[in-house]
């Protein structure tokens, strides 16, 4: 397949991949789907009567669609390398004329790999929500909901064309908007869900605007076909239909200027944060980006602005996440940071796709792994999420502090656990194609360093802040095991990747071919970032090793920005909302009040019959007329100028 | 026109229909008159229902006719046919609603005796008698005949009858409300002139056509725009009249302003019938002339649709925002989703023409749904429209607020719904009629959009119920299946819609 693909293509494009026929244990792919959308279907259809047990058959059906999983991985590496990539079409969905969009699956490498992580991971956090959920009146719509994002992110990942893809990408929205606003009580909920909802949706518009512009340049929206005839477009095609992606995908994974949302929906439950805000949900635009490789590669603008936007957002996350006091904004402006990372990777071409979903892996376990510790540690702590109200927690909660130590090392990137080999690869790929990049990537490990090490030191050394009546306590094990396994995975999945499971090679078919070893020495270049890392590590046991305060201390100019998430609020306030509020009212005062402003409060106008009559005859009703007069001077002046052009 | 007029040759079959619907409308007027008061009632729904499901049965008999009829003045077409089965389908959902009286203590959403002054004396009396009007439903079944008819129309003089038996109807009927009447009768009245006014607009244009062409068949303006294609201020004055016309009934900026007052004041079952079926009508009507009679000058009108499309799209969208009345943020909704079809009428291709049809589906079933909702939140003066009200509405009755949030995500076309598959044709059609900053002003328009649509669904579930909120009123069976079918429709287009697709693609095109 290599040989073959490589002679036929030029040599760094995605080698197309014929899709096979589903047939054997393939035959029954949308059986992956169909589980968790019948966990969701009986919870929240089934009302009160499934309170019980509904919890429980949430998990099951998760648990179930990950063996099955496991299967088709097994059933798929005993296949050649070249025949790996299945087809499944269920039916016609939307057929016009030329317009022809299958409901249909395609389950390849790259896919492979993303149902994994959304099964396995989604096992976890589904079991660990179980203790971390118990004493919530509605959990089994909680359950519900979860098994519904389950498997709007598996339709994304599986699906064959762009719209089918685009209706997981709205699933897994609407899932992620219901998930945060969990906790209506609070008023903050409510408007973070809001927030992200809108948000997300200008990153949708550019996923529609993309997927027209794809039909209306390919004549369809089937990936095989697109990818195969990406290389005939023109390059401002290319490029536009690449800008509207990364649009979408900006939206999805939180990236600049679409970033805003990310912090807000820490507000929902805690395992939410880990599933869908941090493990799966906000890495689809990652996926996005690189499976529309074919795309990417016809078009060096679109990858360059793609390569910017994650450096942006790399360092903006980073400073974020430097600053906050609640552990779970705080781990929210890491996954901004981390995100960033792979969109850099991906914007790199194809010499960095394969980095990108290696470190998305890599993150999508340390990152729900420390979620759930801080989760575990928000429950200890009756629910409170300063940091500075922490210390000392070591003791109190040996299995969390154990776990959170081993996503920690993960994530900082020190050999030989996951983070090290995914991280350094993105650096290495970095520096072979722009130094520049590759410099910042160094930085910008050096600024993880300090506020994951400034998070541990807060949270689990140092002297006790606790409020009086807190008493922490170690979860129970049905939260605890899965940080345990998770913990695990955070220390070895990097190598496991590179080692056992030859993760470039597996990719490759999708992905294109690998270019030719880095030049620069690996391990110089990994001392570097390493001693660049331990450096922002000492800067932190240097700044929080004596007391921590308990009300955060004035701070420089950079701190306080950081602090308010770089006015990210203030700015899209500004720039969006108030414009449009202002051009609204606009219009309703022409449109509204001044022409008919008494009729919201003609309902109270019982008497006055007369007078309420007249004014409708000699006031309002002639100036609606004055308009359509005006209106049909408009429609005929139109088309004179028409004609006379 | 000629001096000897033949005697038409007429195949009642095809036009069945149409003939059952007024039949069963006349006999109403007599039931009306000779029936007495308390066998009006079942008498008037025993011929509604009747004619509409045996109306839209003869339709199916009949869908595979295609012919002019009556000398050329009817044609039963794919499209005709399809419209039609749209307007009596949604017409029987309608219906249902119309039929509701368990919603309001007093009886049900019509004022006991229109002609009663509001706040009389007479109107306390009528009223603490019980009286019901049944006037309503010969009056519905004219307006049903009317909207049958508008599409189907092949000159510009039938149409011209067509829309105004449509409308005249429903000016009553926008009067007849039986809670906030004052509201109800200025919203008739506005919607009376202005209707008058836009129908001479119409009148005026088909006169101006009549002058450039020598005929007011829609095939013979064709024809002699192919014959004589020079310019002529009697034509563009024409076609520009007559859009003016139907624009009006379509709700399209800048003719839109009666829209919000009428959706607001008139009975919400007579809302959702106007808000879906007249729409239906007026742009099969519009898709008629336009692409039948001035089809040879489309560049023409072309443009001067994108320019209307867009406008509708971005001030629906735009004033929806700050409206803080359901119904009335529902009507700038409605004015924004007229846009969204105007972009694929102004496709001027089969596709545009099936894809407005689909839309039309989507959007009429959708807006039904809406408003059976509407009808249902309730307080002690009535309907609870003030978007406040409706807090925490999904906590006190999760199953009805679930139903308006589905609308709701229809109406902002997310996937799986038939919004969306109905936005993602006209856009297409759009495209491919290289309309690509129509189509970006429609996206545009559809996030702003998203912004109301889904503010509402925030409020439902996710505010806290104020302490005197309104309560839902427990629907009878009609409102029911009314919402059922809404619900059915939306969710089932948008996750297969092929049949309805074939269904449409295999009507084909206009007959000249």
């Amino acid at each position: 397949m290599i040989g073959t693909g490589a002679a036929m293509l030029s040599d760094s494009a995605p080698v197309l991949q014929p899709l096979a026929p589903a047939s054997g244990v393939f035959a029954y792919l949308w059986v992956l789907l169909a589980l968790p959308l019948f966990g969701a279907a009986v919870l929240l259809l089934g009302g009160r009567r499934t309170n019980r047990w509904g919890p429980y058959l949430g998990c099951l059906t998760v648990i179930t669609a990950a063996a099955y999983a496991i299967a088709l991985l097994v059933s798929m590496m005993a296949l050649p390398a070249d025949e790996r990539a299945i087809g499944q079409s269920l039916y016609s969905w939307v057929a016009v004329g030329s317009f022809q969009a299958e409901f249909a699956l395609q389950l390849d490498q790259l896919s492979m790999v993303f149902v994994l992580l959304i099964t396995i991971v989604g096992s976890l956090i589904h079991v660990y929500s179980l203790g971390y959920m118990e004493h919530d009146v509605d959990r089994r719509k909680f359950f519900g909901y979860l098994n519904l994002f389950i498997a709007a992110m598996l339709l994304l990942v599986l699906a064959d064309n762009y719209l089918l893809l685009y209706v997981g990408w709205e699933g897994v929205g609407l899932a992620s908007y219901l998930l945060i606003g969990f906790w209506q009580f609070k008023p903050s909920a409510a408007a973070a869900a809001k927030k992200a909802f809108v948000m997300n949706r200008i990153g949708d518009v550019g996923l529609s605007l993309a997927i027209m512009l794809i039909f209306v340049t390919f004549g369809t929206v089937a990936f095989d076909s697109v990818f195969a005839q990406a290389g005939q477009a023109s390059e401002t095609t290319l490029t536009w239909i690449g800008l509207l992606l990364l649009l979408a995908a900006c939206g999805k994974s939180a990236q600049f200027p679409l970033q805003a949302w990310l912090l807000d929906a820490m507000e929902g439950p805690t395992p939410v944060s880990a599933l869908i805000h941090a493990a799966t949900m906000v890495t689809a635009g990652v996926y996005l980006i690189v499976r529309s490789g074919a795309i990417f590669d016809g078009t060096a603008v679109a990858l360059t602005v793609v390569a910017i936007v994650g450096v942006i957002t790399m360092f903006l996350g980073a400073i974020i996440g430097s600053a906050k006091d609640d552990i779970k904004k705080a781990l929210a402006g890491s996954t901004m940071s981390q995100i960033g990372y792979m969109i850099i990777a991906a914007g790199l071409g194809p010499i960095g796709y394969v980095f990108a979903i290696f470190h998305l892996l890599t993150h999508g376990v340390f990152k729900a792994n420390l979620f759930l510790g801080a989760g575990s540690v928000i429950h200890g702590m009756d629910g409170q999420q300063d940091m500075r109200r922490y210390g000392a927690l070591r003791t109190a909660m040996v299995v969390t502090w154990l776990t959170f130590m081993c996503g920690y090392l993960a994530i900082i990137g020190i050999p030989p656990f996951s983070g090290f080999f995914s991280k350094d690869d993105i650096i290495h790929a970095a520096f072979e194609k722009n130094w520049i990049i590759g410099v910042c990537g160094v930085l910008a490990a050096g600024i993880t360093g300090f506020y994951m090490t400034r998070m541990i030191i807060m949270t689990f050394f140092g002297k006790a802040r606790w409020e009086d009546d807190v008493h922490p306590h170690e979860s129970k094990p049905v939260m605890t095991i899965p940080l345990i396994i998770l913990g695990i995975g955070s220390l070895f999945t990097g190598a496991a990747l590179v080692y056992w499971g030859d993760i470039v090679g597996w990719l490759e078919p999708v992905t294109g071919l690998q270019e030719e070893p880095l030049a620069i020495p690996t391990i110089a270049l990994e001392g570097i970032t390493l001693t660049v890392v331990l450096i922002g590590v000492a800067i932190a046991i240097a700044k929080y090793r004596s007391t921590v305060p308990v009300e955060p201390p004035p701070g420089n100019l950079l701190t306080v920005a950081a602090r308010n998430s770089l006015y990210d609020d203030a700015i899209n306030d500004a720039l969006v909302v108030q414009p449009t509020y202002a051009l609204s009212r606009g219009f309703v005062t022409v449109d509204d009040r001044v022409i008919d402003g008494t009729v919201e409060g003609s309902a109270s106008l019982v008497g006055g019959v007369s007078r309420r009559l007249r004014l409708v005859q000699t006031g309002f009703a002639r100036s609606y007329a004055l308009l359509m007069v005006a209106g049909a001077i408009l429609v005929a002046v139109v088309l004179v100028v028409v004609r006379l052009s | 026109m000629n001096e000897m007029m033949p005697t038409p040759e007429i195949d009642y079959l095809p036009l069945l229909p149409m003939i059952i619907v007024a039949a069963a409308a006349v006999i109403g007027v007599i039931v009306e008159a000779f029936a007495p008061r308390r066998a009006r009632r079942p008498l008037q729904l025993v011929l509604a229902f009747g004619s509409l499901i045996g109306a839209f049965a003869a339709l199916v008999w009949q869908s595979g006719v295609r012919s002019t009829e009556v000398e050329g003045a009817v044609v039963i077409d794919g499209p005709s046919v399809i419209l039609q089965g749209i307007v009596l389908l949604l017409a029987i959902v309608a219906a249902l609603l119309i039929s509701e009286r368990t919603l309001d203590p007093a009886g049900d959403a019509f004022a006991p005796r229109a002609s009663a002054l509001p706040g009389s004396e007479d109107e306390r009396q009528f009223t603490s008698r019980g009286y019901l009007q049944t006037e309503v439903w010969p009056l519905f079944l004219f307006s049903v005949l009317g909207m049958m008819l508008f599409p189907a129309a092949n000159n510009l003089l039938v149409m011209f009858v067509a829309l105004e038996v449509m409308s005249l109807p429903l000016y009553l009927l926008a009067g007849m409300a039986r809670r906030r009447r004052l509201l109800s009768q200025e919203a008739a009245l506005k919607y009376f002139i202005l209707g008058a006014f836009s129908s001479a607009f119409f009148l005026f244009g088909s006169a101006l056509t009549y002058g450039y062409a020598g005929t007011i068949q829609f095939s013979g303006i064709a024809e002699a725009l192919t014959a004589q294609p020079g310019r002529s201020a009697l034509l563009v004055g024409g076609l520009a009249l007559i859009g003016v016309g139907m624009l009006f009934k379509i709700g399209a900026v800048p003719f839109h302003q009666w829209v919000p007052d009428v959706y607001q004041g008139s009975p919400s079952p007579i809302t959702a019938f106007m808000a879906a079926a007249v729409k239906v009508a007026a742009i099969g009507a519009l898709l008629r002339v336009l692409y039948v009679a001035f089809g040879g000058i489309r560049w023409d009108w072309q443009f001067m649709l994108w320019v209307i499309a867009g406008l509708t799209m971005l001030v629906g969208s735009i004033v929806a925002i700050s409206q803080s009345d359901i119904k009335r943020m529902l009507a700038y909704s409605s004015i924004a989703q007229a846009g969204f079809i105007l972009v694929g009428v102004s496709a001027a291709s089969q596709a545009g023409l099936d894809a407005s049809l689909f839309y039309l589906i989507a959007y009429g079933f959708t807006t039904m749904g809406t408003f059976a909702v509407v009808s249902l939140v309730r307080d002690s003066t009535g309907e609870a429209t003030k978007i406040s009200q409706w807090a925490g509405l999904g906590r006190k009755s999760p199953v009805l607020a679930t139903c308006f949030a589905i609308f709701m995500l229809a109406l902002a076309g997310i996937p799986l719904t038939s919004g969306f598959v109905g936005k993602f044709l006209v856009f297409e059609a759009a495209l491919a009629a290289d309309a690509i900053v129509v189509v970006l002003i429609g996206v545009l328009a559809s996030i702003i959009a998203a912004f109301f649509y889904v503010r509402v669904i925030v409020v439902m579930f996710f505010s806290d119920p104020p302490e005197d909120g309104p309560s839902v009123v427990i629907p009878s069976a009609a409102t029911t299946l009314a919402l059922a079918i809404s619900v059915a429709v939306t969710v089932i287009l948008g996750v297969l819609p092929q049949p309805v697709l074939d269904l449409i693609e295999q009507a084909g095109v206009f007959l000249g």
